[in-house]
């Protein structure tokens, strides 16, 4: 199974899963802590990855959410995820696919132009968070938008579905534009 | 007393913070026993010194043995200074002599004394057989300036020699000539390694920081949270890469091994190469000249900032060889051009 699909296992009862790809465990150790102690109906999964395709060899729940971390830190860490993007089925990018950009913050230590994340957002028209996940408080609130996207993307929001959360998180400021 | 030497004393004492004044003091082994129980540290730092010029002056003290008191201050202020690393070389064939301390602490002050006459070269062996030179620098005809001195640290019987920074270039040359032939060498070369924390310096040149590698099985498996993460207990949060995790681990642990790094604060890198790209067409692709950039490295502890480089997720493993290979080459300072 190299390339990841939405779609091709049943959902197990009640549980919603997502997955955190990015190159710095500590950080998405610390997120995943969060969003576990957001209190929430479904039963929530979070798996951990620095990079895809993800191993084949074990037996995963179906997932749900893919969240890409990208610290504008560092250079590496936008490699990394954009080789990533590769092993993902394009099904997937009808809206259970999100960006989040760490450590815009210290623009000094800066290394990725936050532009160039937001055309990488926008080329897979996905939507792009931004939030410094350094910083406790931050973090918490973060979790607490991821959990709620990850329920909607999981189907446990009556009403809403993955797609329509997509076309509401578009940026109004840039319709889809056909030149990217 | 000279005036000079009072004045050498007083500053020597102001610059000592109060907290550390009594075991530097002691460590001096100068004043009595007695005397030091008098020394009033309660007071402000000027009527302390006043005090012990008083005591100094009771015993007639020279110059010398304030010199003796700046290399203490120095021993334990060591990382106040910026040490560079020489290896001295015997011709092939030479027999290995036995070390004379008073012979080699004789014809060193020997050597410097004939070429400038006005010179104060000191010596203490410290705890652990070192031992410190201080020199302060006169010419022919002015007196030594005690207030920038010339450290030097020699661990007798081996190649090595850690030299404190000097502002005097002049007198590099001689004070090379006179380690060379106080210590029976015959070439004295300076290597690249620069670092602050002189104890890292000799950890690194004497290969002392590998002593555990020697025992260390490599074959022992992993441990959980041996990793450097807190793996967190909780079921609910699933690591995927747990092997390539074990990979890095390992790559790191080989090439750095499973001890604590020396520590050096900086590391360079002059590159004279052709610019190499795998993107053809920029425009520094066909450039015939070299490119010239330096690269700097610096963290209060860049070994063990290199060394947690992959596990944090920051770089690949395994790093370049030109990261790692600091404290087997014995080199920070690094130059890179063409082959």
């Amino acid at each position: 199974m190299s390339v990841l699909r939405p779609m091709d296992k049943l959902p197990d009862l009640n549980r919603a899963t997502v997955l955190l790809v990015g190159t710095q465990d500590a950080l998405l150790q610390k997120l995943a802590e969060s969003m576990l102690q957001e209190q929430c109906a479904s039963e929530l999964r979070v798996h951990l990855a620095n990079s895809l395709p993800l191993p084949s060899n074990v037996n995963r729940p179906r997932i749900d959410l893919i969240v890409f971390v990208i610290n504008l830190h560092s250079q590496y860490s936008l490699r990394n995820v954009e080789e990533c993007l590769s092993h993902v089925d394009s099904s997937f990018f009808l809206g259970k696919v999100c960006f989040l950009a760490t450590g815009a913050g210290r623009e000094s230590h800066c290394s990725v132009h936050q532009n160039t994340v937001i055309k990488l957002a926008h080329t897979y028209r996905s939507p792009l968070l931004f939030c410094d996940l350094e910083v406790e408080s931050f973090r918490v609130t973060m979790a607490q938008r991821l959990v709620r996207m990850l329920q909607i993307c999981a189907g446990h929001v009556p009403g809403i579905s993955a797609v329509n959360l997509l076309s509401l998180l578009r940026r109004s400021d840039s319709p889809p534009s056909k030149e990217l | 007393m000279d005036e000079n030497v009072a004045e050498f004393l007083r500053r020597s004492i102001l610059k000592i913070p109060l907290g550390e004044m009594k075991t530097i003091l002691s460590a001096w082994n100068f004043l009595s026993e007695d005397q030091l129980q008098t020394v009033n540290l309660r007071q402000r730092k000027e009527f302390l010194a006043q005090e012990i010029i008083l005591m100094c002056e009771e015993k007639c003290a020279s110059v010398d043995d304030m010199a003796l008191l700046d290399i203490v201050y120095t021993q334990v202020h060591r990382h106040q200074k910026l040490w560079n690393v020489f290896e001295m070389s015997k011709e092939p064939g030479e027999d290995v002599d036995l070390f004379d301390m008073k012979q080699f602490q004789s014809s060193f002050k020997k050597i410097l004394q004939r070429a400038l006459k006005n010179v104060t070269v000191s010596f203490k062996v410290d705890g652990k057989n070192a031992v410190w030179i201080r020199i302060a620098w006169g010419t022919q005809y002015s007196q030594p300036n005690q207030y920038k001195p010339t450290f030097v640290v020699y661990y007798p019987q081996t190649p090595y020699a850690f030299i404190s920074s000097c502002r005097l270039k002049s007198t590099v040359p001689l004070l090379h000539q006179a380690l060379k032939v106080a210590t029976k060498h015959h070439q004295i070369v300076q290597l690249d390694l620069r670092s602050r924390h002189l104890d890292s310096l000799k950890a690194i040149v004497f290969r002392e920081y590998d002593q555990t590698f020697e025992n260390h099985n490599s074959t022992v498996p992993l441990q959980e949270g041996s990793l450097g993460l807190n793996m967190s207990l909780d079921s609910n949060i699933i690591h995927e890469n747990m092997e390539e995790k074990e990979r890095i681990h390992r790559v790191t642990q080989d090439t750095f091994g499973a001890y604590p790094q020396p520590q050096l604060e900086f590391a360079q890198y002059k590159l004279e190469t052709k610019f190499k790209s795998d993107i053809s067409g920029g425009i520094l692709a066909d450039r015939k000249e070299p490119l010239r950039c330096l690269i700097k490295f610096s963290s209060p502890h860049l070994l063990e900032a290199l060394k947690s480089l992959a596990p944090a997720g920051i770089a690949d493993a395994p790093l370049s060889p030109l990261l790692t290979c600091i404290p087997k080459k014995k080199m920070n300072y690094f130059k890179i051009r063409d082959k």
